[in-house]
């Protein structure tokens, strides 16, 4: 089939600078470091258990945390050497989380039964992908085995694959289009087949014109798999927007891609499934791009999961200038650390250092009513009000206008001529949501039937006390961070 | 490592528009209008403008100053609402009149709302409203144009006031701006030159000042005016182009701004044709204002994939 060109919308997203320096930069593979420190919750959902104790050798590939609950997915050593801690650590999302510290020690060696798997029906298959670790690649990091296995497979029509890598900066998705050609169609074809659907978009931003060119050809031969090409507007790898893009179908709020009969897998996660399904190496080390002007050799690498950021930095030759920010993610929707030593994650798709000079903007002035924020937001939501319905702490409007539909992608506050930390009263805006409906809660206990979109989130409100960390204590964390910051 | 770095919630790129730019941007779209407005009445317009520009500026700090806030000068928006004003000014005015129209703006219409973004009226607009009721005579007497090229040194009415100056003018000189009226309406190509400039820029977009520029022709005509003539003459050029659209007090969404655009070309057209004042596009605009907060309401954007509580 050939390239189809998408994104008729015409509401929505912000022109971003793209930014790729690293874009032809073929990937090197970073050597096992001194020591890896491995999070127990490194996705979206239950935190794993640590099943290895202090002192214990590992070996690479070795599972060392896993969790009985069905969101979750469990985690392998990347490297091996011996446990030499199992502690709570800070995660990048400001939430404490229980970590394995692993020093290398001997030589690199795989873990025994590493073998591809063995795949006959269907469940093998699922089964196969949980043992695998997978978990969304992309950045949000949903467990794959949950993903692929939802209520109505008989419905779904659409396996989407996200390569639309939109974020500035990152070229981590495009080198695995360039570089891992035949896991990412061999990857695209086992899941199309194993799951039985009919129809693969690849979206790819036209700012990539090789992959689609390549892709193009590669999906020729190929019935029911066909390249979209999405015009480059940020967000255009957003889950809702790409099936909107693809497909013109609409997901409803709350509900998940599967209720439009689609699926959305990111690229390097299915490329991922067909290497792990060809040797049986569980995820372990990923793709990240290292970038910002504040580092001295920009890189895409592969480095084992849960090196710290100083060891990737200092692979890529150091710090260049002292950084100003150091981000986890890309420069949209990525976490700024408080230092460097935090540890990489399975979602962990690349490594900022920002120079001073490229963290400085304009000063904040009062909210001039443009409406930039209101013609890009992707979700069509009005953020300039969101942010003075949180100011004024109106819960009524802050749900009127659909706060909770934000997907934070960042495109309001990068156009805002006024500065105005949009996202940040968004974020409030919705963790204030969420007190409203607890406290709500607690008070008619009866009612709590109904408001099953309140317990929802409660339960995540809940979990984050044990230390897991989804994006609400996140929320939290940022918030407090920012208010110190101002404060100086 | 040191500990210095910068902890904030993304995203953490922000695009180079600043609101000091806009404001920037709406200035040098005005200079074609002033240009005009400084061959048509002469240096007097330079210096009206100035002296609005100045005592805006001096206002906001001053105010600033006993409010104990931060000066907000170096956002631009002063000499925006100073320049406007100006425009919206004959060329006769004494200037203490266009200092207290300054006051007027700055203070009363922008600063005790809270300041930039936050005036429920355009500034301008309002100082231009107050000056007229206060000082009608002052307000309403119009240097004819050219008076350094003919030599002859007198006033008249406007071709919308009066139609037999109607009568005597042309197209041509309404669209060039050899007419009487104030400083930056007169010329409608300075006006479309700048209002150009601010669509092509994407500072604002066409929404407004086409909507509201159809109705008034299709309006006028119905109430049997010259349609070509209305639009040519009066404020409307400015008022469409520089202060309708107004982002703080005009609508968020492009159906509110349709809404906007029609309502005020309706109200020019029905004052115009059956008011007494001559104040179709400032009256329009000053009422179209007040009710914007309601179809921002109305109008509010429908959230993809909402579902209906």
């Amino acid at each position: 089939m050939n390239a189809t060109s998408f994104g008729k919308r015409s509401h929505g997203g912000a022109r971003l600078p793209h930014r790729k320096h690293t874009a032809e930069l073929e990937t090197v593979a970073m050597p096992a470091p001194q020591s890896v420190t491995i999070l127990m919750s490194q996705h979206i959902g239950v935190p794993c258990k640590p099943v290895v104790k202090v002192g214990d050798m590992v070996k690479t590939g070795q599972l060392i945390g896993q969790s009985d609950k069905l969101i979750s997915a469990p985690i392998y050593s990347s490297i091996t050497g011996k446990v030499k801690a199992i502690t709570e650590v800070v995660a990048d999302n400001g939430s404490t989380v229980e970590a394995v510290v692993i020093a290398a020690e001997g030589e690199e060696t795989l873990a025994d039964g590493i073998a591809p798997p063995k795949i006959d029906t269907l469940p093998d298959f699922i089964a196969a992908v949980k043992a695998s670790g997978l978990t969304g690649l992309g950045g949000a990091g949903f467990p794959a085995h949950v993903k692929l296995n939802p209520s109505n497979l008989s419905e779904i029509e659409f396996l989407i694959i996200n390569a639309a890598e939109c974020e500035p900066y990152i070229t981590a998705d495009y080198r695995t289009l360039m570089e891992d050609t035949d896991d990412v169609m061999g990857g695209i074809l086992l899941v199309k087949e194993k799951l039985g659907i009919q129809n693969v978009f690849i979206g790819i931003e036209d700012n990539k014109p090789k992959a689609i060119e390549l892709y193009t050809k590669l999906c020729a031969d190929k019935a029911g798999v066909s390249v979209a090409a999405l015009r480059s507007r940020y967000p255009q790898g957003a889950e809702k927007t790409l099936i909107y893009e693809t497909t013109g179908r609409v997901v409803e709020e709350g509900k998940l891609p599967s209720s439009v009969g689609c699926i959305v897998m990111n690229v390097s996660s299915v490329a991922f499934l067909n290497s792990y399904i060809r040797t049986g190496v569980p995820l372990i080390k990923r793709r990240l791009t290292v970038d910002g002007g504040a580092v001295n050799e920009p890189k895409n690498l592969i480095a084992p999961i849960g090196t710290s950021v100083k060891d990737i930095i200092d692979f890529c030759g150091g710090y260049k200038e002292a950084p100003k920010k150091l981000l986890m993610g890309g420069p949209m929707m990525g976490l700024a650390l408080p230092d460097d030593s935090y540890p990489t994650k399975k979602s962990t798709n690349a490594i900022l250092a920002f120079t001073e000079k490229e963290c400085r903007e304009a000063p904040m002035t009062n909210c001039i009513r443009c409406a930039r924020c209101v013609f890009v937001c992707p979700m069509s939501l009005m953020p300039v009000g969101i942010e003075k319905a949180y100011e004024a702490r109106d819960v009524q409007t802050l749900k009127e206008l659909k706060t909770n539909l934000c997907i934070e992608c960042g495109s309001c506050s990068y156009v805002c001529p006024a500065k105005r930390k949009l996202v940040q009263s968004i974020k409030l805006g919705k963790a204030l949501i969420l007190e409203d409906a607890k406290k709500k809660s607690a008070q008619k206990p009866a009612e709590k039937a109904d408001q099953k979109a309140a317990a929802e989130p409660e339960k995540a409100a809940k979990t984050e006390k044990k230390a897991d960390g989804p994006k609400k204590a996140a929320v939290k964390e940022e918030a407090v961070k920012e208010g110190t910051d101002n404060g100086k | 490592m040191e500990s210095k770095l910068l902890v904030t919630v993304s995203p953490h790129i922000k695009s180079p528009m600043t609101t000091q730019k806009v404001m920037l941007n709406v200035l040098i779209a005005l200079v074609p209008a002033a240009i005009a407005s400084v061959i048509l009445f002469g240096w007097r317009s330079l210096l009206l403008i100035a002296v609005t520009n100045i005592s805006c500026v001096l206002f906001e700090t001053l105010f600033n100053m006993v409010t104990k806030r931060p000066n907000t000068v170096a956002d631009l928006s002063a000499l925006v609402t100073g320049t406007l004003l100006a425009m919206n000014l004959p060329v006769t005015l004494p200037l203490w009149m266009a200092v207290v129209g300054a006051f007027v703006a700055i203070v009363i219409a922008k600063m005790l709302f809270g300041g930039l973004g936050q005036n429920f009226a355009n500034p301008a607009i309002l100082a231009r409203i107050v000056l007229l009721i206060s000082f009608s005579t002052a307000m309403t007497t119009w240097a004819k144009p050219l008076q350094w090229l003919y030599g002859e040194a007198n006033t008249g009415a406007t071709p919308l006031a009066s139609a037999s100056v109607m009568a005597q003018t042309s197209y041509l000189d309404l669209f060039l701006g050899n007419k009487g009226g104030c400083l930056g309406e007169v010329s409608v190509l300075a006006l479309l030159i700048g209002g150009l400039f601010l669509i092509f820029r994407g500072i604002i977009t066409p929404t407004i000042p086409f909507t509201y520029i159809a109705t008034m022709f299709v309006f006028s005509w119905l109430f049997g005016a010259d349609p070509v003539a209305e639009i040519l003459s009066g404020g409307l050029m400015i008022g469409a182009f520089f202060m309708a659209t107004d982002y703080t007090t005009s609508p968020f969404t492009e159906k509110g701004k349709i809404i906007f655009g029609v309502g005020l070309g309706l109200i020019t057209a029905v004052i115009r044709a059956f008011g007494s004042y001559p104040e179709g596009v400032s009256f329009s605009i000053l009422l179209m204002n007040i009710l914007v907060p309601y179809i921002d309401k109305l109008t509010r954007t429908k959230p993809f994939g909402r579902v209906k509580v």
